[in-house]
């Protein structure tokens, strides 16, 4: 299906295809952590407060439990994303030796953003029974608050790339460099509220769906109810708001990248007005497969009933991003994001006004065990779109791909040392987690490590950690 | 002095912070690594984690402080140093992962044979990150990345002067955090581990003080640039870095950790600062300057106040982490 696809990419350097790859399975595998550690702290506060303020002692259970599997999650979040800083340097010589000075600064600001947060994950995780439990509470604010400043600044050099700000070339040098115009480029903003929101759902969704299982599985407690509710409030807001805010962040795309929006839509032609296309595959030039509304298209992209969607056949051959790929990852989004929306409407609206509580049904609960593995197809397919919709160009209109990458030999190499190494990260992540959930099911509540004393000195001075 | 001059100031800042706080981090695994089977080892491997548990990932967040001053403020020699030490780097960065994951694994694991198979990860890791790192200043110190990073991929960092430069990173890590764990213990009140880890480090510090004697004359044939700067303008930091060592060890034998732990961060902070001294004005060492490296001054003027931010948010904010860490309170257990 996708053979075109790749032949498009056929004609690259050879160090492209695997450098591109390396990129992708990196920062996918890195994107959802770090959706943790932008969205898991508001969670884990408002678990904790609860725990604090109104003295609930099942939301403070909670807290305790999150933050440990958060230990977890951020320790394997800062070691990936530490891979991504080296690769942006080892994998993309050409892009950062000619554009560091002017995309770097988002990037510094950011390393501040993650000072903060893992010196306040520090103290708060290590801080249990030893600080006065209200300022206990309150470092997770920081950690919080970090983690959108650092959201911002990432995403403002992504779309950086798709809307290049901030710079002149004059003579094929770059020059009048200004990097907080390059940090503030036109759509910095809605593309950072969109990925913000995707790590909401993410986490909300996945956390809610792990409380789903154990209530189909009969642990119907206040714990369970609680730690449902939490995450899947915060996942209903931001899946609620996504759609919304998704479409303000497409509009304008048509102007900005033809071509992405070509491929989003899958519009060979330029038809006035242009029909939503949903599926299909483009092969040899033709369209096949696909359910086409009418009318819809225009709307949706363009807010007009006749504006059309420009056609892949005004953009020149070696300018075309691979189509089916990004038609379909985009599509992919959508549909799972218009899903998603629908069903927390559904649920809270049938709660409030009809007082009927979908928990007690088998197949909503199911539905939930699912949606966090959706919601992380999501944020995968949306990553998909936006950056295969984005080639050749790896700055938009300015450098091409081609011309980021280094001239390395052996790079399947890494990239196959990569996959290995991080499956096994994943494993090992899979299984620690799961230990822990049995064991707390168990009724332990410590978890001290398998090879120390401390056993025998929590026994010594019962209650000092946690309950 | 110059807006470049003091981003690149600050970029070493960083880098020396990075050398003795992460460094000492990444030097535990040594203990951990010969700490003796489970039951012998259980004391010893329960104060690494207390001791640099709460701190490892706010200290390894000055790598990525450095990198992204770096690529900001001189992205071209940033760019061929990454081209050039591809392997290095790729293998310490192998070691940073596994040392980051198999240190939060293993506190967390069920059984016993996870834990010995994710702390063999994160102490073997924990030295083999330093070395690369090590080797790979080694490199630049010793004038092998070229302009245009087209350096050898291989002899850059296969060399007297990057191996020994690796050797001598472990031996310090090892030798910093030896000084930390004892320091630690002894706070906490575990005399009979205070007794063994100080043990430990004194060997540890000796084998390093004759490491580092034993490269100089190799590396000053294979590093002429760099050997004329540390026995000229960077002469006295040497010294201060070799006063400071001596003095660790003193302090260790009279018992006095804490201030042995001090000594320890002067001598390796100093034989950083002494390095920095001793290459400049290079950034990269016979190759380009820091003037000629410097990106857009506007970008750099950005980056003045990225440093002055880092000034007044993040230290404060590490000071505080570090007393809390260091308090009554956090030590009792
Ligand atoms: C249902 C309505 C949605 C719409 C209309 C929408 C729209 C868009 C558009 C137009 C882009 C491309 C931006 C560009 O390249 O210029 C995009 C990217 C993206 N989308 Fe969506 N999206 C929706 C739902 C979702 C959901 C549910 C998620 C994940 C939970 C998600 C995650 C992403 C991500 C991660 C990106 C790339 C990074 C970014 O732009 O922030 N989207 N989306």
């Amino acid at each position: 299906m996708l053979v075109q696809d790749v032949l498009s990419l056929a004609a690259d350097p050879a160090g492209l295809l695997p450098a591109r790859q390396q990129m992708a399975f990196t920062l996918g595998w890195h994107i959802i952590l770090a959706s943790f550690g932008v969205a898991f702290p508001a969670m884990i506060f408002v678990a904790h407060w609860r725990g604090v303020v109104r003295d609930d002692a099942t939301a403070l259970v909670l807290a305790q439990r999150w933050a440990k599997v958060s230990a977890v999650l951020f320790a394997i979040g800062a070691v990936s994303g530490t891979v991504l800083s080296f690769e942006m340097g080892l994998l993309w010589p050409g892009l950062m030796g000619t554009f560091g000075d002017v995309l770097g600064l988002p990037f510094a600001l950011e390393g501040l953003s993650f000072f903060v947060e893992a010196i306040f994950l520090g103290i708060y995780l290590y801080g249990w029974g030893r600080m006065p439990p209200r300022r206990h509470l309150l470092m997770v604010v920081p950690m919080a608050l970090a983690g959108i400043v650092g959201t911002f600044c990432v995403i403002s050099v992504n779309a950086w790339m798709n809307t290049p700000a901030g710079f002149r070339i004059v003579d094929g040098e770059v020059t009048d460099v200004d990097p907080w115009a390059a940090m503030f480029n036109p759509i910095a903003g809605w593309q950072f509220a969109h990925m913000w929101l995707a790590a909401y759902m993410l986490v909300g969704f996945t956390i809610a769906g792990v409380y789903a299982v154990g209530m189909m599985r009969g642990r119907r407690d206040a714990h369970h109810r609680l730690g449902f509710l939490v995450p899947f409030s915060f996942a209903s807001v931001a899946a609620v708001l996504q759609p919304v805010v998704g479409h303000l962040l497409g509009g304008g795309l048509g102007d900005r990248q033809p071509a992405k929006l070509a491929a989003f839509e899958l519009a060979t032609t330029t038809e006035s007005p242009s029909p939503l296309r949903i599926g299909g595959l483009l092969v040899d030039g033709e369209v096949s497969g696909a359910l086409d509304i009418p009318v819809l298209g225009s709307l949706i992209a363009q807010n007009s009933f006749t504006a059309p969607v420009p056609g892949l056949d005004t953009v020149p051959v070696r300018d075309r991003p691979p189509v089916n790929i990004t038609h379909w990852a985009f599509q992919t989004m959508i549909g799972i994001g218009t899903l998603l929306a629908l069903a927390v409407v559904v649920y809270w609206a049938l709660r409030w006004w009809r007082r009927r509580d979908l928990l007690e049904r088998t197949w909503f609960l199911r539905f939930c065990a699912v949606s966090g593995p959706l919601a992380v197809i999501a944020v995968e397919a949306g990553w998909i779109a936006t950056e295969v919709g984005r080639q050749p160009w790896v700055v938009y209109g300015v450098m091409r791909t081609s011309e980021a990458a280094g001239s390395y030999a052996g790079l399947w190499w890494l990239l196959a040392t990569t996959v290995v190494v991080y499956t096994g990260l994943t494993a090992g992540a899979v299984l620690v987690l799961r230990s822990m959930a049995r064991r707390w099911r168990q009724g332990q509540h410590d978890l001290p490590s398998p090879y120390g004393p401390q056993t025998r000195l929590s026994d010594e001075h019962p209650g000092r950690e946690e309950p | 002095m110059t807006v470049e001059l003091v981003v690149a100031m600050a970029m070493f800042v960083g880098l020396v912070a990075y050398a003795v706080f992460g460094g000492a981090d990444f030097g535990s695994g040594f203990y951990d690594l010969t700490a003796g089977d489970a039951a012998r080892g259980a004391e010893l491997r329960t104060e690494i984690d207390e001791s640099i548990g709460p701190v490892w990932e706010a200290n390894h967040v000055w790598l990525v402080y450095v990198l992204v001053m770096w690529w900001t403020g001189f992205p071209t020699a940033f760019a061929a140093a990454m081209s050039t030490l591809i392997l290095p780097l790729l293998l310490a960065l192998l070691g940073i992962v596994l040392r980051g994951a198999g240190f939060a694994f293993r506190k967390f694991s069920a059984t016993l044979s996870q834990a010995r198979l994710y702390g063999a990860l994160f102490a073997g890791s924990s030295l083999i990150a330093p070395f690369f790192l090590g080797t790979a200043a080694g490199a630049i110190a010793s004038g092998r990345v070229p302009a245009d990073g087209q350096g050898d991929r291989w002899s850059s960092w296969l060399n007297p002067t990057s191996l020994l430069a690796g050797a001598i990173t472990v031996a310090c890590c090892a030798f910093l955090a030896g000084t930390f764990l004892t320091a630690d213990a002894t706070r906490a009140g575990h005399g009979g581990l205070a007794a063994q880890l100080r043990r430990r480090a004194l060997l540890v510090g000796a084998v390093t003080g004759v490491l580092v004697l034993g490269s100089l004359v190799p590396i000053a044939r294979d590093a002429p640039t760099l050997a004329e700067g540390l026995t000229g303008r960077a002469a006295p930091l040497i010294a201060t870095s070799i006063l400071g060592g001596i003095g660790a060890l003193v302090f260790l034998l009279r018992r006095r950790p804490a201030a042995g732990r001090v000594s320890a961060v002067i001598a390796v902070a100093s034989v950083i600062i002494g390095w920095g001294a001793a290459q400049y004005p290079w950034l990269l060492v016979d190759e380009v300057t820091i003037a000629d490296a410097a990106g857009a001054p506007a970008t750099l003027r950005a980056l003045l106040l990225v440093a002055a931010l880092a000034g007044v948010i993040v230290i404060p904010l590490l000071v505080y982490l570090f007393r809390l860490t260091q308090s009554e309170q956090w030590a009792r257990d």
